[in-house]
């Protein structure tokens, strides 16, 4: 990845912690897909896990805005607490925005239809706000163009950079990006990948699961390796990719970084 | 080449209606039918014309297909969202009722339910009575309705009035939405003034509450509303057939709309009856109003065995009066002209449906 | 900076008890939530009103191989008018000592469709064995050569008519539906408009006004003195009715061929009929198979329609038996019977669409 382009790590990370995972514990059936998950996130802090397919990656960002359920330890996101409550788990799906793998843009509303969704029903923001809203956003990912346009009729990568937009406009505290570029034509990762470094620089919090590396190296403060359920090694991308400590993570890298 | 074979053809039947002396052209119409119709939404009695025998034939078709397609759809949709649920019991059993009533003839099926009017049934004066008010016996089904009365007429005047509201209300709200942002509750408002306006007007017409019942008078019930068991078993045995493919269209629209769909509404924070209205149901309708539409057609089509089971339909009637006058030509031809009508039609809603609704793609 | 190792624990913690086993199953499918667990209550209170009663009527307190007068002061199902008019009910009124001929001819239906459900063996032998085994069927019905008493149509009945009236109906339908298909895409305007119009209007009828058109007008097309036995009326009714639906279908994968294979075709120097022959139809018809095995499903219960023009098919035999006074009144026991039989035939063939379409569409 270009040097220019890296989001330095040297920016003082704020010691409040915005998202708290504590020994959690998660079951499909019989199969335990996340073993004892410690780990604490602070704002505007970035972190990028990786790890072989079936290792609970996708499974633990899911937990946090409670698209899947734990079944013991805590989450706490922002203060609030996911439990049961419905009422908290709202809130933080307020809080936690989500760029899923496959985009799941809504093919039946336009581009600014799609963004301005969230906000008039759920922020309760008169249409011509969220319209103004919505096409900030679009200018940001520069796509403002197609606004008026359907998903069907845009690629790969420009729905993604929609998507994104998408969770921008409710004002997300936490970016959650699950896999955002394994499913894009090599022609289009850049663009995806130079949205998200633009929106690490303004300060966004964000965990991403991807293989993207280089972005690793020039965003993330941390780089987490996940294996069979639990966080093997975590540490500064330096420290990790120069000297990982466990043979399992030696191994994925060499699998990784050929 | 086809030109030769249909002249062929014609003279021959030309010739052969002459050796029977029958008759050729529509001129039957304008006859006296001589025959009576067991039901009829119109008058009707033998010294009518068959051209009046065959609108009521036709009439009886609208009626019970009309009734049959939106208890269908009803019935149909609830058993494709059985068939989703989440509860393994619910979801087992609509499966077993799909594939049952799939795989055995519609035919069958209309057979079935008559037979259990003329021989499981009572007769009337042994009546079952499974709520008050209702009367089932092998003569037909008896209802208890309230007693026609000026203050129905005035009900139905506020029903309608009720809807204009409704429609004014909501375009309102949406207005007022896009300003301020704000939601206003108008499922219930709606709710609210369509059933409370008609209630309001019984009330203030005195509340009349006389009701009428079916009575027992000799050997069957007067009074009340009254359906033969050729029309309930011609009811059943469509809507139990058809319920079961709309259930199946139901519930491919709904999983034809990826669970990736519902995640992406529930991770902006909207609540599942948004995530349904906004997101879900908009594109599951797009792929269930094609399959539907060929259903409600299929249910009126079906509609026409009737004849085997003597409910007056327009199939029955055609039959009946082919017979009496041997115009077998102009009557088939008769008969496939208006079903054909009803088929155009759909088609021609189909057609506009779905450009209206092609979801634009590059 | 910091190293976050989990450190495997020897012993597994184990999930909740509730959320595993049985118990974790009913909780999961039954109770999750109270709506769910009210229906569940709901819908078991409604089982245990309907089964039991229907268990009792059906097998406790049926009788099984009686007379009439038995069943009728017995208060259970009266399964005796199955096993007493069983051979009536299924071949008609078909000569009582040459009943082997049509079950022999069943039975060979049987076998073919057996070995044609391994789509490994769908390749010319199998073709061959159709056409030879469909000549031996209807000859077996048929008799008059060989040694064989010939046995007049008019007394074909029960099963082998119904089976009879579908596939025959099925394998002449639908080189006509491929044809009428082809025909609909056709550049000359005459054949393009002749096959719409035949297609839109059979397809807007009720198949009963097409039997009523076949077996009343029909004879009224042939000069004097030549007569078409009904079941050949009836037959080329279904035959019409059905070739319809199938050029719709066909129709379908028709328009599911790119571009692409036209001109390959075109490139190499085919003609229309090769290029149909060799390239298009082998995969068209690949795609829309599973509709069209649905469309032989639904041929197979309309077949039953034939009742209402006296053909005494499966569903006709029944009905006589019921207008037997001795055998009067119980509808409810023929119609179940009948209803079972057809229920297997569709459901088998259905069942066997679905498995077709899952390895269809995984591409082997």
């Amino acid at each position: 990845m270009d040097t220019e382009s890296s989001v330095t790590t040297e920016q003082t990370l704020s010691d409040e912690a915005i998202i708290e995972i504590i020994d959690m514990h998660k079951w499909f059936g019989d199969f335990h897909v996340l073993q004892g998950i410690n780990l604490t996130v602070h704002k505007q802090e970035r972190i990028v896990i990786c790890g072989p397919s079936g290792s609970g990656k996708s499974t633990l960002i899911r937990c946090i805005n409670r698209l899947e359920e734990h079944q013991r330890g805590r989450i706490v996101v922002d203060g609030i607490e996911l439990t049961n409550n419905i009422k908290n788990i709202e809130k933080v799906r307020t809080e936690v925005g989500m760029v899923f793998q496959h985009f799941n843009l809504f093919p039946h509303l336009s581009i600014i239809e799609n963004l301005t969704l969230g906000p008039i029903w759920v922020r309760k923001v008169p249409k011509k706000e969220a319209e103004e809203i919505a096409m900030y956003y679009l200018e940001k990912v520069h796509i403002a163009e197609q606004a008026k346009k359907y998903p069907g009729q845009l690629s790969g990568g420009q729905q993604q950079r929609v998507a994104i937009a998408r969770s921008l406009c409710m004002n997300p505290k936490v970016m959650l990006f699950d896999e955002p570029t394994s499913a894009l034509d090599p022609e289009m990762i850049k663009e995806v990948l130079d949205v998200m470094i633009e929106l690490a620089r303004e300060g966004m919090t964000m965990i991403v699961v991807s293989h993207e590396m280089g972005f690793a190296k020039s965003v993330a403060h941390r780089v987490l390796f996940m294996d069979f359920g639990q966080i093997v090694e975590g540490n500064t991308p330096e420290e990790f990719f120069e000297n990982p400590q466990h043979d399992r993570t030696k191994l994925f890298l060499s699998q990784i970084l050929h | 080449m086809v030109g030769l074979l249909g002249y062929y053809l014609v003279s021959n039947t030309l010739h052969n209606l002459e050796k029977q002396s029958i008759a050729t052209g529509f001129g039957f119409i304008h006859q006296e039918s001589s025959f009576e119709i067991g039901e009829s939404l119109i008058d009707y009695s033998a010294a009518s014309s068959y051209g009046r025998a065959l609108i009521v034939g036709a009439l009886n078709t609208l009626y019970v297909s009309f009734i049959g397609i939106v208890i269908t759809v009803i019935l149909g949709t609830f058993i494709g969202v059985a068939r989703l649920s989440t509860n393994w019991l619910v979801s087992r059993l609509a499966a077993i009722f799909i594939e049952v009533m799939q795989n055995i003839p519609v035919l069958l099926q209309l057979f079935f339910w008559y037979a259990i009017f003329y021989e499981t049934l009572p007769s009337p004066r042994q009546a079952l009575n499974p709520i008050a008010g209702v009367f089932l016996c092998n003569r037909g089904v008896a209802f208890t309705v309230p007693k026609t009365h000026p203050a129905h007429a005035y009900m139905a005047i506020a029903f309608l009035a009720g809807c204009i509201i409704v429609y004014l209300v909501r375009r309102w709200a949406k207005k007022r939405q896009e300003r301020t942002g704000q939601l206003f509750p108008v499922f219930r408002v709606s709710m609210g003034l369509l059933l409370g306006l008609p209630l309001l007007t019984w009330w203030m017409a005195g509340a009349p509450t006389e009701l009428n019942m079916p009575k027992l008078v000799g050997f069957n019930f007067i009074g009340g509303l009254n359906f033969s068991p050729e029309f309930i078993a011609l009811l059943l045995g469509l809507v139990l057939y058809t319920a079961a493919f709309v259930a199946e269209a139901v519930r491919a629209g709904i999983q034809s709309v990826s669970k990736g769909q519902t995640e992406a509404a529930m991770s902006l924070g909207l609540r599942p009856p948004m995530v349904l209205n906004l997101v879900i149901l908009p594109q599951a309708l797009r792929v269930i109003i094609p399959p539907l539409t060929s259903q409600m057609l299929s249910l009126t089509k079906n509609s026409s065995l009737a004849v085997a089971i003597g409910f007056p339909d327009f199939v029955s009637v055609a039959n009946t009066t082919i017979n009496q006058t041997g115009q077998a030509v102009e009557g088939v031809a008769l008969i496939m002209l208006v079903y054909l009508f009803f088929s155009l039609l759909t088609s021609a809603f189909m057609n506009w449906y779905n450009k209206k609704m092609a979801l634009v793609e590059r | 900076m910091e190293d976050i190792i989990q450190k495997t624990s020897k012993e597994e913690i184990k999930p909740p008890v509730v959320s595993v086993g049985v118990i974790g199953w009913i909780k999961a499918n039954l109770f999750n939530g109270w709506f769910n667990s009210a229906l569940t209550i709901v819908t078991l209170f409604f089982l245990w009103k309907t089964v039991p009663p229907f268990f009792r009527w059906a097998f406790i307190d049926s009788v099984w191989n009686t007379t009439g007068q038995v069943c009728r002061d017995a208060g259970g199902a009266c399964w005796s008018i199955i096993s007493s008019n069983f051979r009536f009910i299924l071949f008609g009124f078909y000569p009582y000592d040459l009943q082997w001929r049509p079950l022999l001819a069943m039975i060979i239906l049987f076998v073919l469709l057996f070995f044609s459900q391994n789509r490994k063996l769908w390749k010319k032998p199998l073709v061959y064995a159709w056409i030879a085994g469909l000549f031996i069927m209807g000859l077996l019905l048929r008799g008059g050569l060989f040694g064989l008493d010939p046995v007049e149509s008019t007394q074909w009945g029960g099963v082998p008519l119904t089976l009879l009236l579908s596939v025959f109906g099925l394998t002449a339908a639908y080189p006509l539906g491929v044809v009428l298909a082809l025909g609909r895409q056709s550049k000359m305007r005459a054949v393009k408009t002749l096959c719409i119009v035949y297609i839109e209007l059979i397809r807007g009828v009720p198949l009963i006004s097409l039997l009523f058109m076949s077996s009343i007008i029909f004879p009224l097309l042939l000069p004097e003195g030549l007569t078409i036995n009904k079941i050949l009326r009836a037959q080329v009714a279904i035959i019409m009715f059905t070739a319809a639906y199938i050029a719709e279908v066909v129709r379908g994968g028709l328009q599911g061929m790119s571009r692409g294979q036209y001109e390959a075709a075109e490139s190499i120097g085919l003609n229309y009929y090769q290029t149909m022959r060799l390239v298009i139809l082998p995969q068209a018809l690949k795609i829309v198979i599973p509709p069209t095995v649905s469309q032989l499903i639904s041929a197979f219960k309309d077949t039953s329609l034939v009742v209402i023009i006296a053909l005494y098919d499966l569903l006709k035999t029944t009905q006589t038996v019921l207008s037997n006074p001795e055998w009067m009144g119980f509808s409810k026991e023929a119609y179940v019977f009948v209803a079972i039989l057809y229920f297997l035939g569709c459901f088998s063939m259905s069942n066997y669409s679905r498995k077709l379409e899952k390895e269809l569409s995984r591409g082997d």
